[in-house]
């Protein structure tokens, strides 16, 4: 039952990103080429995204968390990590490079599969890659101190 | 290499982002679970922590099938123009993998979960993305 309401909560996020224009890498290029706010080339439109996924998610949150659990679960799983350490600096900046370069995110990429864009298949067979490497990376325990722990993951 | 101009388009994105936002609280009030994809996709991969492999799959599945349903009911897709060769697209989605899970979480998870939360880690995950993505952005654009 739990994997079918999955399914669909799967879905109205990758119609939300149709619905807002995410699915365009141009959009998103478009947003983050600041230099072009003065030849008009310049599209606001993934503030506005956010602007209307953070006002419903945190009132919803609000709402959800005072609830004692999950409707198919033990309890709510959220992130307790507070340390600003080097990874979370290093991590969202190499994420970010890979974003200012080809105009795709995690959720688009899968996304833009339903496309039947090719391109979005090579991008997410790297991304994939690089996930599983971080993910190895995270469980030798030499290393992790400067990678994260399985269990640190919170996004 | 110049951009091609996109149509802004307020109302559309702020609806689109309403709808993440709801199923961000969806997953939250029937999982438990904060809705980032790339925490999802990447527990795609051992070690398994817990039971919920299947909802993962499903949750990814949905993502993928959203413009199917699109075109379905509207019998067409918006515009997606994707610029970037493969090699360079190889590089990225390399970088975007690897970043989010060294850096626990991308633009949903930090930017939108994360963010509406008043996480600090998150806000600064969020800035150093949209600052390095704009950054990539200059440097491609205006100084190659």
């Amino acid at each position: 039952m739990a994997i079918i309401f999955q399914f669909a909560i799967g879905l109205i996020f990758g119609l939300g990103l149709v619905l807002s224009g995410m699915s365009d890498p141009a959009k998103v290029l478009n947003f983050l080429d600041l230099a072009a706010i003065g030849s008009g080339t310049w599209d606001a439109s993934l503030a506005f995204v956010m602007a209307g996924a953070v006002a419903v998610t945190f009132v919803g949150f609000n709402w959800v968390l005072k609830r004692p659990r999950p409707l198919f679960g033990e309890k709510f799983h959220l992130p307790t990590s507070r340390e600003l350490d080097l990874r979370i600096v290093l991590g969202p900046a190499l994420f970010g490079v890979g974003w200012g370069l080809s105009g795709f995110c995690p959720g688009p990429a899968f996304t833009a599969l339903g496309f039947g864009s090719g391109a979005a298949v090579i991008f997410v067979a790297f991304m994939l890659a690089g996930m599983l490497l971080a993910r190895w990376l995270a469980n030798r325990p030499a290393l992790s101190r400067i990678s994260a722990s399985p269990d640190q993951l919170e996004a | 290499m110049a951009g091609i101009a996109t149509a802004f388009t307020p109302i559309a994105s702020l609806a689109g982002g309403a709808l993440i936002g709801l199923s961000a609280v969806m997953l939250m009030a029937l999982t438990g679970r904060i809705a980032g994809v790339s925490g999802i996709a990447a527990r795609l991969f051992p070690p398994y922590e817990d039971g919920e492999l299947a909802g993962r799959v499903a949750f990814i599945a949905g993502l993928v099938a959203a413009p199917v349903l699109v075109l379905v009911l509207t019998g067409k897709l918006p515009a997606q123009t994707i610029q970037a060769n493969g090699t360079v697209l190889s590089i990225a989605g390399f970088l975007v993998g690897f970043g989010s899970v060294w850096g626990s979480g991308c633009t949903s998870g930090h930017g939108v979960c994360g963010v509406s939360r008043l996480s600090v880690r998150s806000m600064v995950a969020t800035a150093t993305f949209m600052a390095a993505g704009i950054a990539t952005v200059f440097i491609s654009r205006h100084l190659g």
